[in-house]
């Protein structure tokens, strides 16, 4: 504690309330916050946004379509979340939930020269593939997307920014390349299951991110993955000279943000029944890049929560389901993003939380004298 | 000459960083004509005392006076608006652009709005000729030499900057003889012109080819400033590394006792290893419970060294015979299984993780070791964390202490702690004990010998001759990427001096 620089923040704020601080500086604490407001803001203007219902024993309602149509969001960010950790970006992972639709939706239904094999695919629950096999290939394309970024960031040492920029292009064409460049159309009601189906009242979708987080969260926190990752963000070349592999770190990391991208798509694809280059996963990766910020990982790399990054993801769809309910339309809503994103990423920045400390501080010391 | 004023002098000024004291209370003067070498070795307060000049960084305490004003400087704008100009190692122009923008830039002459290029053209040509150099001003700058685009950059400060004072930061490194020939031409001219020059350099040769006077920094203290006719080259290598009359007859005394196990085969062998551009080959044998010291002026190959034996370049000559097995694969992973153990010399880039704690910081290592998946527990971890916190006396309230909040001293010690925790049989040090004051040096230099008196083989690579010297059992000196000699530790520190500096 000798030097000054960096203890003197801390010794300020031993005066004021410890316990307030650490909730304060908790890694989920901005997030919820956000969150929070959200949700206070629809108590006040759309009390109707909390109304659950049960429809055929499912859970219904704008809490639970949150839930839903955020986990391919959550999935996504907890993979942007160990990239990112490692001081990268995954800019590609928009075109890998397209490719991994496209590979699911052609195993189900190949078009050929923009003709369908047989007519017999357009009945409900027609396929040409095993549904186990069509989720393998699915998960097993984004997987292998994943990898390729891996190797051009770690091994070719290509900037993350740049090495996934060639997927983020390349990756909407591979998946036309995939549909032969049609919209393809899903008619198999067992792969509906995934992004449409319900157990226990809730959508699978849930189940997935939650057994997902479990697992990386086991993964990461219970090896010595997550010290590592932690330990390449904050300097990859002293990471290196403690004789700890920062290549197959970084690979790893690639490698599971894009198999997490697989999984997103395969929800998504589920979901909407069909398979579209273009527009799957559109613009993922900024909101994946944002709920991850959101959950307060900074993108120089370096300590990160899971938890948080999720949170992070619900907070975008909050927002998002709350500015439909209140009727904005659509191309409206990106102006209201913003503003989200700004507050948000406002409260992150140094300077402005030190003005915000300044203002508890001096709170605290107001108390003080007055006791 | 004595009697020509001053056109820059700096009065106790003081800068301190977290955790290090870069400049304390030096005072500084340069005349005007004057040509003033700048020494010290790295972390001596060279860099800093510069980046206060150009206002990169601000003094703490202290004042600058310029043409005897008292002067503020703000930034690096403000300074070059002062008439500080600074040339660096790498130009900082635009290759793409043709020579004559690249000296006008930002003051072209214009007629009717627009540039006139061929009042450009002319007086870019004439501040070029004012150097006594004859380009084509409208060729782009990358299509000329280093040498040339230094001229380019010094030609800018003087014509557009009119620069009083002109600070050459190393500018020598990348030229060649007839290059640096030319640049000392230029400087003798400046010189005449009433223009004052910091010149900072590794070379001595150099150093005593053209400087006036020396100013000699250490450890972020001013040693003195000299004239060049009252300073041989041994005594400002001398000063240079700094010979502290410390009593440490203990330290000597624990040495003396040691016996080397010279019977069995060597720790560590290297034959002919080397690397083109890094080291040329060498040879050199480390015993069991033995201190190597390694000493040479900065950029002699210390470093380059210490990397190849631990594997973080792999040398394509010769071979490594690590307890009489040949190395095969170089890499930190490999160097790690092997019990080989490295502190790197430049703690901040290459040691310390800032953002994580103490604990993560000294379990780093072994962790590594183990592999992903075998994750010691919290309860391990604070185990071995504490030990080593109480071990090497490290100063901090918990274990949980981020390692950025630690003072310079406790940051090399808590680097120390990780490779310890490893138990390694082979331990490099490169500059253990720079940056940290007094008491922590003597500190880690009680440790290594322990270290060295239980078994473990050390090499110690230290700019400080004295403390090689006094810790080291055999030292060898290196020069220029060579192995210039081998000496046992009981040679006369003057005799490695002639040796550093190349037999003058």
């Amino acid at each position: 504690m000798k030097d000054g620089n960096y203890a003197a923040p801390d010794k300020e704020g031993g005066r004021v309330n410890s316990r307030l601080k650490r909730i304060r500086e908790s890694r989920l604490f901005w997030p919820l916050v956000a969150w929070a407001l959200i949700l206070l803001f629809n108590t006040i203007f759309i009390p109707e946004f909390f109304k659950i219902g049960v429809l055929d024993g499912h859970l219904y309602g704008n809490l639970v379509d949150v839930l839903n149509n955020g986990a391919p969001l959550a999935l996504v960010a907890i993979g942007m979340t160990m990239v990112i950790a490692t001081g990268g970006v995954d800019l590609s992972v928009g075109a890998v939930i397209a490719i991994s639709a496209a590979m699911g939706a052609v195993l189900i239904n190949p078009a050929l020269g923009n003709k369908l094999i047989s007519n017999d695919i357009l009945t409900k629950d027609a396929t040409n593939t095993p549904l186990g096999l069509i989720v393998l290939a699915d998960l097993a394309a984004g997987t292998l997307c994943g990898l390729w970024n891996g190797l051009l960031v770690s091994r070719a040492r290509i900037q993350p920014m740049v090495a996934t920029l060639i997927l983020m292009v390349a990756g909407r064409g591979i998946a036309q390349l995939i549909t032969n460049g049609q919209i393809i159309t899903i008619y198999y009601s067992p792969y509906f299951w995934f992004g449409n189906g319900y157990i226990l009242g809730l959508p699978v979708s849930i189940y997935i991110v939650a057994v997902v987080f479990v697992l990386a969260w086991v993964g990461v926190r219970k090896t010595s993955i997550g010290l590592f990752v932690e330990s390449v963000g904050i300097n990859s070349k002293a990471t290196f000279y403690s004789g700890i592999s920062e290549k197959n770190i970084k690979l790893l990391a690639y490698t599971f943000c894009g198999f997490c991208s697989a999984l997103a798509g395969l929800i998504l694809s589920s979901y909407v029944h069909s398979a579209d280059g273009n527009n799957n996963g559109l613009n993922y990766e900024l909101d994946a890049i944002l709920a991850v910020v959101m959950g307060g990982t900074l993108m120089a790399g370096g300590r990160f929560s899971l938890l948080a990054s999720i949170i992070g993801a619900l907070v975008i769809w909050t927002f998002t389901l709350s500015m439909y309910t209140i009727g904005v339309p659509a191309n409206a809503l990106l102006a209201g993003r913003a503003v989200l994103v700004l507050i948000v990423i406002l409260l992150y920045s140094h300077q402005f939380r030190q003005i915000l400390n300044r203002l508890f501080e001096r709170k605290g010391t107001c108390n003080d004298t007055k006791s | 000459m004595t009697d020509t004023p001053n056109v820059l002098s700096l009065t106790s000024i003081s800068k301190s960083f977290p955790g290090v004291v870069a400049l304390e209370d030096v005072d500084f003067s340069l005349r005007k004509g004057e040509i003033q070498a700048l020494m010290g070795e790295n972390g001596a307060g060279k860099s800093t005392l510069i980046k206060v000049l150009t206002g990169v960084e601000h003094p703490d305490s202290g004042s600058i006076q310029l043409d005897g004003k008292q002067v503020q400087v703000r930034s690096p704008k403000h300074s070059q608006e002062l008439g500080i100009s600074t040339v660096y190692q790498e130009v900082n122009l635009c290759t793409n652009i043709s020579v004559a923008e690249n000296i006008m830039l930002g003051h072209e002459p214009r007629r009717f709005g627009n540039i006139h290029w061929k009042k450009l053209n002319a007086l870019a040509r004439q501040a070029l000729s004012r150097l006594g150099i004859k380009v084509d001003v409208t060729q782009p700058l990358g299509n000329y030499s280093i040498a040339i685009q230094q001229m380019v950059a010094i030609a800018r400060s003087l014509e557009i900057l009119s620069a009083k004072v002109l600070i050459l930061d190393e500018p020598t490194s990348s030229l060649d003889i007839h290059e640096t020939n030319l640049l000392f031409d230029v400087m003798r001219k400046l010189k005449s012109e009433g223009i004052g020059i910091i010149f900072i350099t590794h070379f001595l040769d150099q150093v005593y080819q053209i400087a006036d006077r020396i100013t000699v920094l250490r450890n972020g203290k001013l040693v003195g400033t000299y004239d060049i006719a009252s300073l041989p080259r041994v005594e400002l290598i001398a000063k240079m590394l700094g010979r502290t009359v410390t009593d440490l007859n203990a330290i000597s005394q624990v040495k003396s006792s040691m016996e080397q196990d010279k019977s069995s085969q060597y720790v560590a062998e290297a034959k002919g290893m080397g690397l083109k551009g890094s080291l040329e080959p060498i040879d050199l044998e480390l015993n069991a419970s033995e201190i190597l010291g390694i000493a040479g002026l900065l950029g002699s190959g210390r470093t380059e060294l210490a990397n190849l034996i631990f594997g973080i370049d792999t040398p394509d000559s010769g071979t490594l015979l690590i307890k009489g097995q040949k190395v095969e694969h170089f890499s930190p992973m490999e160097s790690l299984k092997r019990g080989i153990a490295l502190c790197p010399e430049d703690r901040k880039a290459e040691g310390v993780l800032g953002d994580l704690t103490i604990r993560e910081n000294i379990i780093l290592a072994l962790q590594a070791r183990y592999g992903w998946f075998k994750f010691m527990g919290a309860k391990k971890q604070y185990e071995i964390a504490q030990k080593y916190i109480e071990l090497l006396g490290i100063r901090t309230p918990s274990p949980d202490q981020l390692v950025k909040n630690l003072s310079g001293g406790n940051q090399q010690k808590v680097i120390l702690a990780r490779w310890l925790v490893t138990q390694p049989h082979i331990l490099i040090l490169d500059e253990p004990t720079r940056g940290i004051d007094v008491g922590a040096k003597i500190e880690i230099q009680k440790l290594v010998l322990d270290l060295a008196k239980e078994g473990m083989s050390v090499m110690f690579i230290s700019s400080e001759l004295e403390e090689v010297l006094r810790i080291s059992h055999r030292v060898i000196v290196l020069r220029d990427h060579k192995k210039a000699a081998e000496y046992s530790s009981d040679v006369g520190d003057q005799t490695i001096m002639h040796t550093m500096a190349g037999g003058l």
